[in-house]
Parts: C-alpha cells; sequence; structure tokens
C-alpha cells in the first residue's frame, strides 16, 4: 500500500470515531471537563489556601495552585487517554465488533490501531484545551505558556493510550481495566508528581515515580509553566514519552492483528 | 479434457488453515466461477468459517494456494477485499448509530464520497425493506432487520462477490425466508454468493454447487440434485416404533431397502421406492406407530458420508 493509501485507511478510523462521537460526546462531558477543573478548584483554591498559609514562599517559588495546575493538566491527558483506550477498544474488537466489521473493508488491523490511537490524541487534545482555558481564567498560567503545553499533554496522552490500547485489545474481558486503573493509574495520579513534588517521597519511590512516564509529563508541564525548565531534562523527558507511543503502536499492531486477523 | 472456463472467482488448492497444532481446514481444493451460489455445508467446527476467513482475507493462509478474484491473497488483500462484501455470523454493527449511519461510515471505509454513500444507502435500504427504519437505532430491531441491514452494508461496495457466514442462524423462518428471497434477488442480478450452512435446506434453495466440509475437509463436492443421486437413495421412509427399540428388519422388505440408518428416536429406510417399501413391510406384519416417505436430502447424503447428522 502507499503511504498516501495508508493515510487515507488511517482517516477512515479517525471519522468513524469522530462520527459516532457526534452521538455519544454528551456522556464524556464529565469525564474529560469537569473532573479535571473540580480538582483544581478543590485542591488548588481549597486546600491551596492552607499550604500556602504555611508555606508563604510558595512550592517551588509559587503559589500551590500555580504549582498544581500543571501537574492536572498532564494527569488529565493520562486519564482520558486511558478511558478511550480500554472499553472503546474491547467493545470494538468483542462487544459492538465495530473493528471487526472494519477489517472486512480495504482497512486492516493496523489502520485500526493508528486510527485509534489518532482519535484518543484528539479527544486529549480537546480536554487539555479546555483545562488550559480554565488556567488562564484561574492565572494559573498565561495564553503563550498555555500553548506550549497543549503538545506536552497530547505527547503524555499518547504515551499512555499507545501501549494501553495493545493490552486492551489482548484482553478477553473488561476485569483487567479494574486492576489497571487501581493498581497502575491511579497510583500514578496520586504519586507521579501531579501534587507535591517526587523529593517528598521516600528514596526507593523517588526511583520509582521517576519511571513513570506521567512524571516525566508533569515535569515537562510544569516546567514550561513555571519557566523552570532544563532543557537536557526536557528532551529526555520527550524522548522517555516518544519511546512509550512507539513502543506501544508497535505492540498494537500485534494484539489488534491477533485479535482482528487471526 | 475439460472445456475452457471462465477464469475463477476463487481458486483454492491444498488450502489449510492451523491454528497452533490444531488444523481448522486441511487441505482443501475448490474453484468457484462467476455467477455461482456456492456453499460449504457442514456442521458446526467443521472449518467453514476459517475458510470463509481466508477468502474475505481477515484470517492468513497456513498453507496452500487461494487465489480471490485472480489475486493472491497473501500479498493483495486489501485490494481484494475492496471488491467483497462480508456478512459475518455474529452481528457487527454499530450500536450507537443508527441504520442509516452504518452503511453511510461503512461506505466511507471504501473511499467513497458522501453523496454517494447516501445515495447508495437509500437504493440498499430500499432492497432490504428497511426504509421506514432508517433513522431508528439499530439495538431495538429484530434479528433478521438487523440481519438484512448487515446484508445491505456488505453491498454497499457493490461487491463482486458476497460472502455470507450463516446468513439465517437465529432467525425465525419468516425471518429466512426474507433473506433468502433477498439473496436470490442477488443472485439473479449476477452477484457471486459464498455461503456457509449447517441447513440443508438453506443449501438445497440458495446452493448452486456445494462442498461438504467434515473433520476440516472436503467429503464431497456437487449439485445439491448430483449430491442426493450419487450419495443417497431416491426416498426414505421413516418409521417410529412403539419401543425405541427398533424390530429386526434383516431380510424384510423384499429387497427394497438399499441402506438403514438407525437414529434414536427412528429408523431411517433407504429406498427407491418409499410406498412400495412401506406396503411390504405391512405385508411382513411389521406396525409402526408412525411413518412417512419423503424425498433424500443432504441430510440425508451428511448422514451417509459422515455417520452423523448435521445438526446434533
Amino acid at each position: 500500500m502507499s503511504t498516501r493509501a495508508t493515510t487515507r485507511s488511517i482517516l477512515r478510523v479517525v471519522e468513524h470515531h469522530a462520527f459516532v462521537y457526534r452521538r455519544t460526546w454528551r456522556g464524556t462531558i464529565f469525564s474529560t471537563f469537569l473532573n479535571p477543573v473540580l480538582y483544581l478548584a478543590a485542591l488548588g483554591v481549597g486546600l491551596g489556601a492552607f499550604v500556602d498559609q504555611s508555606n508563604p514562599a510558595g512550592i517551588a517559588g509559587v503559589p500551590y495552585a500555580t504549582f498544581l495546575a500543571p501537574g492536572i493538566l498532564a494527569a488529565t491527558a493520562m486519564n482520558n487517554a486511558t478511558g478511550e483506550s480500554t472499553y472503546p477498544v474491547m467493545a470494538g474488537i468483542r462487544w459492538l465488533k465495530t473493528y471487526v466489521a472494519m477489517v472486512f473493508s480495504p482497512l486492516d488491523p493496523r489502520h485500526v490501531a493508528t486510527g485509534q490511537l489518532l482519535w484518543t490524541g484528539a479527544r486529549v487534545t480537546v480536554g487539555a484545551l479546555v483545562f488550559l482555558a480554565v488556567m488562564v481564567v484561574f492565572g494559573a498560567t498565561d495564553v503563550p505558556h498555555a500553548l506550549l503545553m497543549l503538545p506536552v499533554a497530547v505527547l503524555t496522552g499518547l504515551a499512555f493510550a499507545a501501549p494501553i490500547q495493545a493490552f486492551s485489545a489482548a484482553q478477553t474481558n473488561d476485569a483487567p481495566f479494574a486492576t489497571l486503573f487501581r493498581f497502575v493509574i491511579m497510583p500514578m495520579f496520586i504519586f507521579s508528581g501531579t501534587f507535591f513534588p517526587i523529593s517528598q517521597l521516600p528514596d526507593l519511590l523517588q526511583v520509582v515515580a521517576f519511571a513513570t512516564p506521567l512524571w516525566h509529563g508533569v515535569n515537562l508541564a510544569r516546567g514550561l509553566a513555571l519557566g523552570t525548565l532544563d532543557p537536557a531534562m526536557a528532551l529526555i523527558d520527550a524522548a522517555y514519552l516518544s519511546v512509550f507511543v512507539v513502543v506501544g503502536l508497535w505492540w498494537s499492531f500485534r494484539t489488534f492483528s491477533a485479535r482482528l486477523a487471526e | 479434457m475439460s472445456s475452457p472456463a471462465p477464469t475463477p472467482l476463487i481458486h483454492a488448492r491444498g488450502l489449510t488453515k492451523r491454528f497452533g497444532t490444531f488444523t481448522a481446514v486441511d487441505a482443501v481444493d475448490f474453484d468457484v466461477q462467476p455467477g455461482e451460489a456456492f456453499g460449504f455445508l457442514g456442521p458446526n467446527g467443521a472449518g467453514k468459517t476459517s475458510t470463509m476467513r481466508m477468502i474475505g482475507c481477515v484470517s492468513p493462509v497456513t498453507e496452500g494456494t487461494l487465489q480471490v478474484l485472480g489475486r493472491d491473497v497473501a500479498t493483495e488483500g486489501s485490494e481484494i477485499r475492496r471488491r467483497l462484501g462480508v456478512v459475518p455470523q455474529a452481528d457487527t454493527l454499530d450500536m450507537e448509530l443508527t441504520v442509516r449511519e452504518n452503511l453511510v461510515i461503512y461506505g466511507r471505509y471504501f473511499d467513497l464520497s458522501y453523496p454517494e454513500c447516501r445515495r447508495r444507502t437509500d437504493e440498499l435500504l430500499d432492497f432490504v425493506q428497511l426504509t421506514e427504519k432508517a433513522d431508528s437505532q439499530v439495538e431495538p430491531l429484530s434479528g433478521g432487520m438487523k440481519r438484512r441491514l448487515t446484508i445491505a452494508r456488505s453491498l454497499i461496495n457493490e461487491p463482486e462477490m458476497v460472502l455470507l457466514d450463516e446468513p439465517t442462524t437465529g432467525l425465525d423462518p419468516q425471518a429466512r425466508h426474507m433473506v433468502w428471497e433477498r439473496l436470490y434477488k442477488l443472485k439473479s442480478e449476477g452477484v457471486t454468493l459464498i455461503l456457509t450452512t449447517h441447513y440443508m435446506d438453506e443449501a438445497e434453495q440458495l446452493c448452486d454447487r456445494l462442498v461438504v466440509m467434515d473433520h476440516a475437509q472436503i467429503v464431497a463436492e456437487g449439485s445439491p440434485r448430483s449430491l442426493i443421486e450419487e450419495h443417497s437413495s431416491r426416498e426414505v421412509l421413516e418409521l417410529r416404533f412403539e419401543s425405541l427399540r427398533t424390530p429386526d428388519l434383516e431380510g424384510q422388505g423384499r429387497g427394497l431397502i438399499e441402506r438403514a440408518e438407525q437414529l434414536p428416536d427412528r429408523v431411517l429406510l433407504y429406498t427407491r421406492d418409499g410406498e412400495a417399501l412401506s406396503e411390504a413391510l405391512h405385508a411382513d406384519g411389521l406396525r409402526p406407530v408412525s411413518q412417512l416417505v419423503r424425498r433424500s436430502s443432504l441430510e440425508d447424503v451428511f448422514l451417509h458420508l459422515t455417520g452423523r447428522r448435521l445438526i446434533e
């Protein structure tokens, strides 16, 4: 297949997702848009008042809400990406079998996997844009910085989406998703620097937190928001996240093919 | 010497599919000619669906040759699928979309423009008699309507050949006849139909030619008529007796019994002339509770070839 035909086929898959989303978007408003804002309001403003009182110098030199917001941005990208890469993939392959129907047409499992990933990227982008707008309104950042943080949020989301969609395609039922949320996503959300610097953690856990993709996403977003970015470290962060995207997509080629064309 | 035939739409030689150590399809040979309605008849697990999936280029061939529409499935799967219609065994409809939207978005996979998708959708909904359901959700449709919608969807790219895997399994008799009638219509328009079924009546109704599959292999091939002539008698006398034990029929029937099959609830006597055999047995003092004379069917062919029934 030519590159052009491949691109067109991948876009057909994205088109399908967008077509369906016209019908289902209402159900995603809360998780995609409201949840992160609630976190920012409750923790940034509510809890933040206490934190700032006992820490007049601020965390990393800024008020808590300002520190927190880029963390929530990255964590939201993770959550939206994970949501879009678990149950919908199981539905496409096993429940509704809409992906099974796709591979009867000229589309093949790689197009389905790549299109799925791009669609998740689009969902993460919209979620991040809304949250960044809220950050600007809250005064947690300004528009130029917000625009710089957007690709970071998208890259963070894709770093989760790619391996998780590969994992989801390999499952025979949805029970492992609860385990994934409980033992992987939730601990990362809490301990990977979203709410406090990982330097607060015991040494061993710091190493673990450093190994999570979320920390690298948070570090990039926060570095951009606060203007504290270390270029060398930023390069490592971006490269680390990119490895998750590339390896995850390769893995999903394998699992999507095994499920859809065996 | 065979007379020059048109290039077959499907050409399979030594076609084999293995999953690990399990052999689902074991070195089968067959050809399908343009315009034919060709069937795979066999019980569940005979290898019919695996064969269909290889023809549909969604399952790689383990061994052997398979050409579909004159192309090699291994290297030109996408181009072949562009010209095929597929009706899978399980519904794969988009429950979140309406009936109409299901067809429109499927047309997009074949790179049709939206106006073209909509035009064909209207035509196809009319063809499968679902026009009044066009804006309905898919979920509340009956099984027969969903199957007709799936058939309509498989036609959105105006395929030269349609693959139907168990097209009427799970449908009530009325819905089955409606599906059959649409398939006749397609056939009369020159579309090649390939179908799998474990219903012998479906195979008899729809297929010009069929292969009987059992344990991953093809055990017989021919038209329904020729298979019956070759592998069964003209008529069958079915007898039920009061006790489940069948009386010894040895030496009875005055040579009219060609073959007998004992089933759990009845005995089948294969014969040229059912009425004559019935009279002969009566004259010999045999008193069944009930009896029935019928023509031989593909079910009898299958029973004879494999010693088992199609639907256990």
